[in-house]
């Protein structure tokens, strides 16, 4: 009798559990405004990355098309997986010496893990993450991107 | 393979009433790519195989060629739930052979990374075991919780998943101005969603039927298959890196290594909703008392190990996670090798799964916690 009366409180302690766990549940069902959801894509114009993001490789330029950057081929040392390639060029300065000065500084995208070792490895800052976060492509040759602009100098002052 | 597999069953003896079924490697409950070869008679498990090597990426090979600061950021990848853990195991065993002492802000940082780390792993492990076995809802609950943590990481060091935060010497940024005040934030809000956990899932019956005595290891077994992590502590293995071998900050603390008696598959379920809650006290104790000073010691351009062995071991979400570098005194190690605690995790599954209908195979995978890339590198 005693295990009869013992099956039956178990049920209804199984069925208190249930009713617990479905309270849970109804709190939020009920108080929606609690909901964390964002409305992504909708929000896109308030959305607000962290300023330390990791989205990309970036090479910020001033308003005279000038960089920062010297060639020194450091982040392309620093990099993991080979997604930075320098190519350079020597020119000859106003006094007559040569000098290397960066043609092309790529960036493949497609192969960058975003580990962050070449903005830590560059001297001069040239190189900084950007918090674009939207790569996707129908053409995977717009993964390999050319950060220096077309035309653009090194800026004066940065040491070589 | 197939051939070697095909032989593999007929020296195994299937006997009349049993038949093979192929659990994965595409099957949600295996939580990645992990083939369970089981003999089955009816629904009763008989023998349980796994199979790895589908996600096999060959990491260990791969830092061969990478210089040490670019090993680091490898090992974001195999555990990618304890990412911090594995970064910070790697950097502290290159300081060791390098004898470079970090500065205690370091240190402090490290910890707090670890442990915020842990509770994100946790709440994961807890929301998609809860769906393993039924409970979808526990699924949307753990990711929600887990969300401010990751949103934690991303304000200091800018990733949300792999985060490459440890560099050898230190750490990659100092912590962001508003690291204290919402780590502080988020422990406030989630010792209050903790017991929801409780009500939602731990105190449910359907639930605790499904996984109390099931799937039980004993202690003897857990030390002799090397079981670590919670999965041991719930059989009362004591285990915990962080208590016997302590580094980074963890002498200075004070905490619990929770043990459970039973190591039953409820058992493992307890042993970590405890050690949320002591995750939550150890950052509790730290967070206030960062000391000031340099987030990184200054290394050489190179980063060159003499020449030897090391070997370093750290507690990861998942158990006793250790890295072994033998160096010949070159920018690149001689050959990398990592002690993964899944590995020796997981193949205590047919010992303990035998005899068991397939529905608790199912709990015993859940509470055992398995990340893939972790087993199989």
């Amino acid at each position: 009798m005693k295990s009869f009366f013992n099956y039956i409180a178990e049920i209804f302690s199984g069925v208190w559990t249930l009713l617990t766990g479905m309270k849970v549940t109804a709190k939020y069902f009920f108080t929606p405004w609690k909901n964390v959801t964002q409305q992504y894509p909708e929000n896109r114009d308030t959305l607000v990355m962290y300023d330390r993001f990791r989205g990309e490789v970036i090479m910020p330029h001033n308003e005279n098309n000038e960089h920062k950057c010297t060639g020194c081929g450091l982040c392309e040392n620093a990099c993991p997986n080979g997604s930075i390639e320098i190519i350079s060029k020597s020119i000859v300065n106003e006094e007559g010496k040569k000098k290397r000065i960066i043609d092309q500084h790529i960036y493949h995208l497609g192969m960058c893990t975003f580990c962050n070792l070449c903005v830590r490895a560059c001297p001069s800052d040239a190189i900084v993450m950007g918090q674009k976060f939207e790569h996707a492509h129908w053409d995977r040759s717009t993964f390999t991107k050319v950060l220096n602009q077309p035309g653009s100098k090194i800026m004066e002052g940065i040491k070589e | 393979m197939a051939e070697f597999s095909e032989k593999y069953i007929i020296t195994d003896e299937i006997k009349a009433d049993e038949y093979l079924v192929n659990i994965g490697p595409q099957h949600p409950s295996t939580h990645g790519v992990l083939r369970l070869l089981t003999r089955l008679e009816g629904e009763i498990v008989h023998n349980v195989e796994p199979h790895i090597g589908y996600i096999h990426s060959g990491i260990e090979k791969m830092t061969e060629a990478l210089s040490y600061p670019q090993i680091v950021h490898l090992t974001d990848r195999m555990d990618y739930l304890s990412a911090h853990m594995n970064n910070e195991a790697v950097c502290l065993c290159v300081e060791n052979a390098l004898q470079v002492e970090v500065p205690e802000r370091v240190k402090y940082i490290r910890t707090i990374f670890d442990e915020l780390q842990r509770l994100a792993s946790h709440q994961l492990w807890w929301c998609a075991s809860g769906m393993d076995l039924g409970a979808l809802t526990a699924f949307f609950y753990g990711l929600r919780d887990r969300e401010d943590i990751l949103d934690i990481f991303e304000e200091t060091c800018g990733a949300r998943l792999t985060l490459n935060y440890s560099v050898p010497g230190g750490v990659m940024f100092d912590i962001h101005p508003n690291f204290q005040k919402s780590v502080k934030a988020f422990i406030t809000k989630f010792r209050k969603k903790l017991p929801e956990y409780d009500k939602l899932l731990t105190d449910n019956i359907i639930f605790q039927n499904r996984t109390k005595g099931v799937g039980v290891l004993s202690k003897e077994d857990a030390i002799a298959f090397g079981v670590t992590g919670p999965t041991g502590r719930a059989s009362g293995f004591s285990c915990d890196v962080r208590k016997h071998h302590p580094y980074s900050a963890y002498p200075y603390i004070k905490f619990d290594e929770k043990l459970g008696t039973d190591g039953d598959s409820f058992m493992r379920w307890k042993v970590r909703m405890d050690e949320m809650w002591e995750s939550m006290n150890i950052i509790e104790q730290l967070i206030d008392n960062i000391p000031e000073g340099d987030f990184a010691v200054k290394m050489k351009g190179v980063i060159k190990l003499p020449e030897g062995e090391f070997y370093q071991r750290v507690e990861s979400a998942r158990g006793e996670f250790g890295v072994y570098i033998v160096s010949d005194g070159k920018k690149n190690p001689y050959r990398v090798k990592f002690r993964s605690p899944g590995f020796s995790n997981l193949f205590t599954i047919n010992h303990i799964a035998k005899g068991w209908k397939i529905a608790d195979l199912v709990a015993i995978m859940a509470t055992f916690d398995l990340v893939i890339p972790d087993i199989d590198r």
